[in-house]
C-alpha cells in the first residue's frame, strides 16, 4: 500500500464528518426551537404565575412538551398545522361581541409556521427532551378500557363541553378541541392535567373539577375513543 | 429617627389606594375566567354559549342578581353551580381564586348589576 497514511487520514476525516453531522442533526431541532419557536412558546419554565404573564403567552408552553405530546403527532402537525384552539391561545384577545353572543374575531388569529419534514422531525426529537413536570406524570397510569359513561361525564356531569369542542364546530370555544386530544397528548398527561390543571399551569382558565380518580380514567378513555372517530365529513 | 421608620412605612402603606387595586384584580380575574361564558359585557352572552344546554347568568340583570345574597354568590363561585342547585356548567373556581379574590369578584358582580341583595 503506497499511501497508508492518506487512507487513514481520509477514514478519520470521514468518521469525524459523520459524527459532526450527527451532532448537527441532533442540535438542529433545539436550534430551530430557539430561533423560530421561542418568540411564541416558553422553552423554559415556570409557567405563568400572574395574569399579566398569562396574557403575554402566544402559544402553549413547551418546556414540558416531552411529557405532554405524542411525538408522531407533533412531527406530522408541524408539517401541516391546523388550529387546535378555536379562539386562539388566550381567547380574550380574539373575541368580540356578536349579534347573538360573543364571537371569535378570526382576523386576529395568525397561522402557525410550517416546517419541512426534516425540520419537523428534528424539532419533535428536541421537544421530547423537554421533560419538566415528570413528577406529575409519573404518578399517573391509564388503565385502558371501555368508557360507557365517559361521554356523559364529559358533557353532562362535569360540563367540559362548555369550553371544549367534542367534534368539529360543536362545543365551547375557549379551550382546545378535544376530539383530537388523544392523538396529540400522552395518556399520563391527560390524567394529570384533568386532575389538577393548576399544577401544570397555575393561572389557566380551566377549573379543577375535583373529579375522582376513577372518573378521570373514564374521561381519558372516552377521549381516546373519541379520537378514533372519523370527523372528516363534519364541517 | 430609627424608631419613626416603621411608623412612616405604615402611614405610606395606608395611603396606597387598596380599594382601587383590589377592584382592578377582580376585573382582571373576571375578564380572564368569567367572560368565556358570561360574556365580554357580562350579559351572559359569552363565546362558549352557543351549544350550552343552560345559558349563563346575565350579570347585568339587576332583578335576577338581586335575588342572590353575597354569600350565595361567593359559594357558587367557589364551589360551582351544583352547590346552590344550579347548573354544573358553572364550575367550582376554588382552586383558581383565593377567598379574598372571590370576595372581590362578588363586589365586582354588584357593580356589574348595579344592585345589591334584596333590591
Amino acid at each position: 500500500m503506497r499511501y497508508p497514511h492518506m487512507i487513514i487520514a481520509l477514514c478519520a476525516l470521514f468518521i469525524v464528518s459523520m459524527s459532526s453531522a450527527k451532532i448537527a442533526s441532533a442540535a438542529d431541532g433545539t436550534e430551530i426551537l430557539k430561533q423560530r419557536c421561542a418568540s411564541c412558546h416558553a422553552l423554559k419554565g415556570p409557567a405563568a404565575k400572574t395574569l399579566a404573564q398569562l396574557w403575554q403567552r402566544k402559544g402553549p408552553d413547551l418546556f414540558y412538551a416531552g411529557n405532554k405530546y405524542n411525538k408522531t403527532w407533533v412531527e406530522a402537525w408541524l408539517q401541516n398545522p391546523k388550529r387546535i384552539r378555536p379562539a386562539g391561545m388566550f381567547y380574550r384577545q380574539h373575541i368580540k361581541p356578536g349579534p347573538k353572543h360573543d364571537i371569535v374575531d378570526k382576523s386576529t388569529l395568525k397561522p402557525h409556521i410550517i416546517l419541512t419534514k426534516t425540520e419537523a422531525k428534528a424539532v419533535a426529537n428536541a421537544l421530547m427532551k423537554l421533560k419538566a413536570n415528570s413528577e406529575l406524570t409519573a404518578k399517573e397510569k391509564l388503565v385502558p378500557g371501555p368508557s360507557p359513561i365517559g361521554e356523559m361525564m364529559f358533557d353532562k356531569i362535569y360540563g367540559c363541553m362548555a369550553c371544549h369542542q367534542i367534534e368539529p364546530g360543536y362545543g365551547g370555544m375557549s379551550g382546545p378541541e378535544v376530539f383530537t386530544a388523544a392523538k396529540r397528548l400522552q395518556p399520563a398527561f391527560m390524567l394529570s392535567y384533568i386532575k389538577n390543571p393548576q399544577a401544570w399551569d397555575p393561572k389557566i382558565w380551566m377549573p379543577n373539577k375535583h373529579a375522582p380518580v376513577d372518573n378521570i380514567q373514564q374521561l381519558v378513555n372516552y377521549l381516546i375513543e373519541l379520537s378514533k372517530e372519523d370527523f372528516s365529513d363534519v364541517k | 429617627m430609627l424608631n419613626k421608620a416603621p411608623l412612616c412605612i405604615t402611614i405610606m402603606l395606608l395611603l396606597i389606594p387598596v380599594t382601587a387595586t383590589s377592584q382592578e384584580q377582580a376585573r382582571d380575574n373576571y375578564e380572564t375566567y368569567c367572560i368565556q361564558c358570561h360574556g365580554i359585557q357580562g350579559n351572559g352572552m359569552g363565546v362558549n354559549i352557543r351549544d350550552m344546554s343552560v345559558q349563563p347568568r346575565d350579570h347585568t340583570d339587576a332583578k335576577a342578581m338581586s335575588g342572590r345574597s353575597d354569600d350565595e354568590l361567593f359559594k357558587v363561585i367557589k364551589e360551582g353551580g351544583l352547590s346552590i342547585n344550579k347548573s354544573v356548567l358553572m364550575p367550582p373556581w376554588g382552586s383558581t381564586f383565593t377567598d379574598n379574590e372571590i370576595h372581590d369578584l362578588v363586589k365586582y358582580l354588584r357593580k356589574l348589576c348595579k344592585c345589591k341583595h334584596g333590591d
